[in-house]
């Protein structure tokens, strides 16, 4: 079919082609095998490969896509105007459907010839809001893949929201979901002063667990595990989920008494976890050390349904779905003050301009004791680098997540085999995004005892990010001085898994003023003496 | 990395001869204070974009106390000084001012 396909030189040869039926499949399985420079002359009309650089600008592309086959893919798509519109927005794509459009469909591509200027119906902007599926890839895979759109858009500011986020990470996206998705607020801006999801979401070495000791912690961070056990299906957007299991290693008596007080917290918190001896260690990860000498395995605390999920992917997944509830993403506009009137907040000054609110939710990691300040209220944060390093591309070699928070240290393998390695974060106040020598040091002298073939691995990469420290470790999601100011801070070395949970307790503080999720992790427990003492529990970064 | 210069025994340590012990010149408050001032003192921080002044301890050397002038965006040093005192000394003052037009020290606003 390639023979003959590239021998093709004339239109009319095409028409003949088209009224024999019985050569449809043919046709169909044709133009599956072309190669990119003939289908483009297929497409095109011409019948000849034209020159590389000619009239295949992406406009083009859009125009000679039949309409027949946008409409029933754009259809689920439609930006809802209500609510219960939203909810439901299931992929209707008809087994029926495909078998009529199909051919049209490929009749369509090989003889609508591509006019210059002719105008684009509006739809083909919504199809990035589509849904995507196996087959909407096969069907992009007949215009070479060029169909696909924008994940979100990037609108210009407007003068107010009801809502405005500041912080596009994971935090922010994920509270600006929720309040669209469980609260039906829809009237919301994040304003991002760099890239979305180029903070701390961007640099985490995406562990996931919920085996925290107090029971606050437990039940939001147990929130959160859950919600990504669906949140591909949720968003529609793979985050690339894998629960694979953590272990968190016991190298000292200390920690195995530690440990198994946890899993017994755990047990009756209702999260799965479980105290393991070394042979089991050993059993679920081969290429561990476990005898020492200087740092013996004693033991783990294991959460098989702990795991990794992709850092971009969450930030781009929750970003796509609040752009298609008609959130703006505002990003390179960064939030320079903080207007209030009355004891409640107004609005905030921006490198793109002013933009009023109704409320105002502070969702940014590093910055939050700055932009605190804009507030005029302090935080019991202070914002230190914490680093990671990851290494060539091997083999699988690990198929767990190995936590050694004695020697502060642990360890995955990514989908690309690059083993992930982070260490513990520094003791001093740092806005630099830049990692030490001495920490890679640190972390990988302890590391390599206890899995000693990374000694002959090649480190490819390495870099910083500033996290937010509070006095007790754990977060603060809470009202502040400032009326409907709302503070979403404090994760520190550990937040990334607890973005689901902490959009979805966040968004329903924002939206109703209270939160059972958030209740404990309130301001004013520093005041009160009611700390969720993680630090000391856990003892743990990340 | 952190290179800072002990002004108890002269030596320039790297950061991991020395442990940080937090901002520096922090008025402590104990029994009788206002649980609004104790909780001050125990947890809210300064955490600034731009000049800090930190308290380390150069554990691995001669163990005594020190108080550093740093630059958290920069990481800019602008100098070490001893720990008995209750606010940066002019020199200090001064050197930032050359390096941060429009910067005051806290008390003398
Ligand atoms: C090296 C490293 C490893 C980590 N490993 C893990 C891990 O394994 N597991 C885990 O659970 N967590 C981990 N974490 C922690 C986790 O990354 C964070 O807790 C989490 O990503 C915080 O998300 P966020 O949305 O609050 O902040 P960020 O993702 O940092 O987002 C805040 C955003 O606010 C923006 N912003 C700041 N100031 C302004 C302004 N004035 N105007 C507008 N926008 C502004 C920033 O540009 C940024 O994009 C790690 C962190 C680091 C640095
Ligand atoms: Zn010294």
């Amino acid at each position: 079919m390639r023979g003959a396909l590239s021998g093709l030189s004339s239109t009319s040869w095409i028409s003949t082609f088209l009224k024999r039926p019985g050569r449809w499949k043919t046709a169909c399985r044709g133009v599956l095998s072309v190669s990119h420079s003939q289908a483009r002359a297929l497409v095109a009309g011409s019948g000849s490969v034209p020159p590389a650089g000619s009239n295949f600008r992406s406009g083009a592309r859009r125009e000679c896509l039949p309409e027949a086959l946008l409409v029933p893919w754009t259809s689920s798509v439609r930006f809802p105007s209500t609510r219960s519109d939203r909810e439901d927005c299931p992929p209707r794509l008809p087994v029926s459907r495909i078998c009529v459009l199909l051919p049209l469909a490929v009749r369509r591509l090989i003889w609508k010839p591509v006019r210059e200027g002719e105008s684009t119906p509006p739809r083909c902007e919504l199809q990035n809001m589509g849904h995507y599926s196996a087959l909407a890839v096969a069907m992009e895979a007949f215009r070479e893949h060029r169909g696909w759109k924008r994940v979100w858009r990037s609108p210009e500011p407007r003068r107010r929201y009801d809502v405005i986020i500041v912080g596009a990470g994971g935090h922010g996206l994920a509270t600006a979901y929720y309040l669209g998705k469980n609260h039906g607020i829809t009237n919301v801006a994040v304003l991002e002063k760099g890239w979305l999801g180029g903070g701390n979401t961007g640099r985490n070495t995406t562990i996931i667990r919920s085996n925290y000791l107090q029971d606050a912690s437990a039940a939001i961070y147990e929130k959160a595990r859950a919600l990504y056990e669906t949140l591909s299906q949720d968003l529609n957007y793979n985050v690339m989920f894998s629960p694979r299991g953590v272990l968190m290693l016991a190298q000292t008596e200390h920690e195995v008494r530690g440990y198994r007080r946890t899993a017994h917290a755990n047990a009756l918190q209702g999260v799965e976890t479980e105290f393991i001896e070394p042979g089991r260690v050993k059993e679920l990860c081969p290429i561990i050390e476990v005898r020492g000498p200087r740092y013996p395995v004693l033991g783990a605390l294991w959460q098989p349904r702990g795991g990794t999920a992709r850092h971009d992917a969450v930030a781009w997944g929750y970003a796509r779905r609040c752009s298609q509830m008609g959130m703006d993403i505002i990003q390179k506009c960064e939030v320079t003050g903080i207007r209030t009137a009355g004891g409640e907040v107004s609005g905030v000054a921006t490198t793109r301009g002013d933009i009023d609110c109704g409320k105002l939710g502070i969702v940014v990691a590093g910055h939050s004791g700055h932009l605190a300040n804009m507030a005029g209220f302090r935080l019991p944060v202070e914002s230190v680098a914490l680093q990671a390093l990851v290494s060539e591309p091997i083999k699988p070699c690990m198929d767990v997540v190995v936590m050694a928070n004695t020697v502060h240290g642990y360890m995955s393998q990514s989908d690309k085999g690059e083993m992930v390695i982070g260490g513990g974060a520094d003791g001093f106040v740092n806005y630099t995004q830049r990692g030490s020598f001495s920490h890679i040091e640190e972390t990988v002298r302890a590391l390599v005892e206890t899995f000693p073939m990374i000694s002959r691995l090649k480190m490819l990469r390495h870099w910083g990010g500033i996290v937010d420290m509070t006095g007790d470790r754990s977060p603060i999601l809470s009202r502040t001085p400032v009326g409907n100011l709302f503070m979403n801070c404090g994760w520190g070395t550990g937040g990334f898994k607890s973005i689901p949970g902490s959009g979805w307790g966040f968004a329903e503080l924002m939206a109703k003023g209270e939160s059972p999720l958030c209740a404990e992790f309130g301001l004013d427990r520093f005041r009160e003496g009611r700390f969720i003492d993680e630090s000391v529990a856990a003892g743990v970064a990340h | 990395m952190l290179i800072l210069t002990c002004p108890c025994c002269g030596i320039r340590c790297d950061e991991t001869e020395l442990a940080p012990g937090g901002e520096a010149h922090l008025k402590r408050f104990g029994p009788g204070s206002s649980d609004e001032e104790f909780e001050d003192y125990l947890f809210m921080r300064a955490n600034p974009m731009g000049v800090h002044f930190e308290r380390w301890l150069h554990v691995y050397g001669c163990g005594k106390w020190f108080h550093a002038a740093r630059n958290t965006v920069t990481l800019e040093v602008y100098g070490t000084y001893p720990a008995q005192v209750h606010a940066p000394p002019q020199e200090i003052r001064d050197m930032i001012s050359t390096r941060v037009p429009g910067w005051r020290w806290k008390d003398d606003s």
